[in-house]
């Protein structure tokens, strides 16, 4: 089951006895020392759209990354067209005919379309004016029936557009693998049918096409074969769509080892936290939230599953009062909080723990007392208005160390000097003090390692245990399982569902990541 | 009609060295690389230019000479700021330091002494100088009648070339032309040793065509005009042409009034050139985002890889 390598059929295979288009065995790829890719492989057909579907950071970018030369690989082989080739860089890996599209653009915003293009040629191209630039853009365009405006100005084009102008760009510069990292992502419901219509339409003209993505509705209307990864191994390489139902790919993502236990409340307490009507318009970059609605019981951690960018990040603002949302309430503890500044929310009894620890935590060049007294020096905690206590400071500092074992460090050290677990540790000693109400918690053993990832999912669930409710909003779909009451789904910027943790299934889960129902 | 015809006649000697320090800093800029050095680069350029005309050098070589020099300061800064990744800002000024308290220092034995300029046009050509055309004519020297050309020939490269929009990229969007296959430091590298040669070139036209004669001080601020009139020129070589006649004119203006012995405050006309520089950057400060600014002007970049 689990190896079904060299898979044949599947209705994109035109071309029987012909060596693969790319073949990865054995890929093995680590950052700083944490396994990205564990023993990957993915076979690639002639004239086929191939899936790569997987949990967020379950490695299918990393893996296509390293396929175009992107990131090089610590361990494996890699073939192009039956000839062993590691690229070294993107421009190695366009020369062998590969090429791929991020999902952020690399295109420069104030040049044109074809200045943009040219820009990639090769010295030995042809192509050296503009003006041949914008008669080769527009030659290409036409014949892969992708409608593209060689003359416009990259910034005024839509995402949509410039995702057009990549492509015709890769396949300018004579790639016949085309690889497209989550290219719906980006893109509205219609465009992203124009675009796979596009790529059915690209493989049946021979090239063969990778397409990394969430949605298992793009998988069985447009792809021949599909392979699953998942903690950076492949669980599933290249079986035919035809063959396979969506319970097994959310299963086959999302993993056996969910089975958890029942965590009921013993009884739930009071509300602490209501958000009724939470809305906000997507900006340029970013999603939107459409209305959302849930309460937070005293003594309840309610998880928010979803992949990132679903609009985690924006309830995080909205929540905090970074960001002010268009319409809906807040209200903590029966206090309404809609429009209060984040320190009126701090004082309410909101504490939160940002995904980012240095961007909106602690502050890198203070020492770990200054960033502990941080959020008290307002109340007068440490000193009056002219003079610091720089002692009180010191003790509170040393005993925050002592009790959250924070490693190898000393009140004055600077908390840029620490590594990610000691600084999440620091946050949690600042942050999990008596007057926390509610917690915000945005992945919050993000990048840590197993020990500290446990000592924070401790302190989380003593603080929920002393009474407080917490919100844990993270794409680790382990961490949400093994902390939560309530599990909810987000997609788009909506709440797509949320049970109780004995009713969660992985059918359930898989089903609302991938943005159905 | 004098003064109008004599005012005219050293416009171009006032708008050149602006010009041409304002080229090499939009190369550099192009290039993302924010040079606020130019003061100091065209401090050295004057004072090579004068010592090597002064020790019985042609001034031809002065002008080349003054370049050179000015480009090793340049290299220098290069050094910092594209290979070490040193602070723009902080280490442009440390080249302004460095450029006038080394000429201050070196240049002493020299100040003062008058020597012969490169030759005008009336020299070289016979002009008549009796019509109001050989009057305005006949003072001008072939670098400035040469300076349109070459801003032409920048602009066209600029805009037309394929290796003039690598370098624009490397401003703009240094990731986007790393993954071009565009080697960023050296682009960047060869940006801030043109913006040495041509800040040189301006600081030995100064003090060999302009003045002949080298006193401390004496670039007097013309290299921070420069710097605005980038910005004025959004970046723009033809524009910058634009812009070095209307700050030129401007210039030009004080001596001109002095020579007719109008009575005013003099320091007012002096600090008009100052008073018109802030102005245009208020103006274009409220242009906003279509400044035509690069993209990642006076930045560091780092390869995000995780190679």
């Amino acid at each position: 089951m689990i190896d079904t390598l060299h898979q044949s059929g599947g209705r994109g295979t035109l071309f029987p006895g012909t060596p693969p288009a790319l073949d990865l065995r054995g890929i093995d790829k680590a950052f700083d020392g944490k396994p990205a890719l564990v023993d990957a492989s993915f076979s690639l057909e002639w004239g086929e759209v191939h899936a790569i579907v997987g949990e967020n950071g379950a490695g299918k970018s990393t893996l296509m990354n390293v396929a175009a030369g992107v990131y090089a690989a610590d361990g494996g082989e890699q073939t192009i067209d039956g000839k062993a080739r590691s690229p070294r860089s993107p421009m190695e890996a366009t020369a062998a005919g590969l090429g791929m599209v991020h999902q952020h653009f690399r295109l420069v915003q104030s040049f044109t379309v074809s200045e943009n293009i040219l820009l990639s040629l090769g010295r030995d191209s042809r192509i050296r004016t503009p003006a041949q630039a914008a008669a080769a853009i527009a030659a290409k365009a036409a014949e892969v029936g992708l409608p593209v405006d060689p003359a416009r100005v990259v910034a005024d084009l839509s995402t949509a557009e410039r995702q057009r102008v990549e492509i015709v760009r890769v396949l300018l510069l004579g790639a016949r693998i085309l690889i497209l990292d989550e290219p719906t992502a980006v893109l509205s419901e219609e465009e992203a049918k124009m675009l796979l219509s596009f790529v059915r339409r690209l493989a049946r003209q021979g090239h063969a096409v990778v397409l990394i993505t969430h949605k298992f509705r793009e998988v069985a209307g447009f792809c021949d074969r599909i392979t699953i990864m998942r903690h950076g191994k492949t669980v599933m390489a290249g079986a035919p769509v035809a063959d396979i139902d969506e319970g097994e790919v959310a299963r086959l993502m999302v993993g056996e080892a969910l089975a958890v236990s029942e965590r009921p409340l013993s009884s739930p307490g009071a509300v602490n936290l209501s958000v009724s009507g939470l809305t906000q318009k997507p900006d340029r970059f970013g999603q939107g939230l459409n209305a959302l609605n849930f309460e937070l019981h005293a003594g309840e951690v309610l998880g928010i599953a979803g992949v990132g960018g679903n609009g985690q990040e924006e309830l995080v603002a909205c929540l905090t009062g970074l960001s002010r949302q268009d319409q809906g309430s807040i209200r903590l503890g029966g206090r309404d909080l809609s429009r209060a500044s984040p320190y009126d929310r701090r004082k309410a009894g909101l504490r939160i723990i940002p995904s980012d620890r240095f961007e909106t935590g602690l502050v890198r060049e203070l020492s770990i007392a200054e960033n502990l007294a941080l959020t008290q020096v307002a109340k007068g905690n440490f000193g009056g208005t002219f003079f610091l206590n720089r002692k009180g400071m010191r003790h509170a500092a040393t005993a925050a160390i002592q009790s959250f074992d924070i490693r190898g460090a000393s009140p004055e050290r600077a908390a840029a000097l620490l590594s990610g677990g000691n600084a999440q540790k620091v946050l949690l000693a600042r942050e999990l003090d008596a007057g926390m109400k509610v917690l915000v918690a945005h992945s919050p053993s993000r990048g840590l390692d197993m020990k500290a990832t446990l000592f924070v999912r401790n302190a989380i669930k003593q603080a929920v245990e002393g009474g407080a409710a917490c919100l844990l909003i993270s794409e680790d779909l382990n961490e949400v399982l093994s902390l939560s009451h309530r599990v909810a789904v987000m997609n788009r910027g909506s709440i797509a569902g949320c049970r109780a943790i004995g009713d969660v299934t992985p059918e359930w889960i898989g089903a609302l990541l991938a943005g159905h129902v | 009609m004098d003064f109008l015809i004599g005012w005219l006649a050293i416009i171009p000697s006032y708008a050149t060295p602006l010009l041409l320090a304002s080229l090499g800093l939009i190369i550099c800029e192009r290039a993302g690389v924010l040079n606020l050095g130019a003061e100091g680069l065209m401090a050295v350029g004057a004072m090579t230019g004068a010592i090597i005309v002064l020790s019985g050098g042609n001034p031809w070589a002065a002008l080349g000479g003054g370049a050179v020099a000015a480009a090793a300061l340049a290299l220098l800064f290069g050094l910092a700021t594209v290979v070490k990744r040193a602070d723009h800002t902080l280490s442009g000024l440390a080249i302004v330091a460095i450029g006038l308290g080394m000429t201050g220092v070196l240049g002493r034995p020299y100040v003062q002494k008058t020597f012969p300029g490169i030759e005008t046009l009336g020299d070289l050509f016979g002009i008549d100088r009796g019509t109001v055309f050989g009057r305005i004519v006949a003072v001008q020297d072939p670098v400035t009648i040469a300076l349109p050309l070459v801003v032409f020939a920048l602009w066209w490269w600029l805009q037309k070339t394929r290796s003039g929009l690598r370098l624009t990229a490397v401003g703009e969007n240094p990731a986007a032309a790393d993954v071009a296959g565009i080697d960023i430091q050296l682009t960047q590298l060869a940006a801030v040793l043109a913006s040495g040669v041509l800040c040189g070139l301006a600081g030995a036209y100064l003090s060999v065509a302009t003045s002949h004669v080298w006193v401390e001080g004496m670039v007097a601020a013309r290299g921070w005009v420069a710097i605005a009139l980038v910005i004025f020129a959004r970046w723009n070589p033809a524009r910058a042409l634009l812009g070095a006649l209307l700050f030129g004119a401007a210039d030009a203006l004080v001596p001109r009034l002095q020579a007719i012995g109008a009575d005013f405050p003099v320091y007012l006309t002096m600090t008009a050139p100052y008073i018109l520089t802030l102005g245009v950057l208020v103006l274009s400060s409220l242009r906003g985002k279509t400044s035509g600014e690069p993209g990642f002007l006076g930045r560091v970049y780092l390869r995000q890889d995780k190679h």
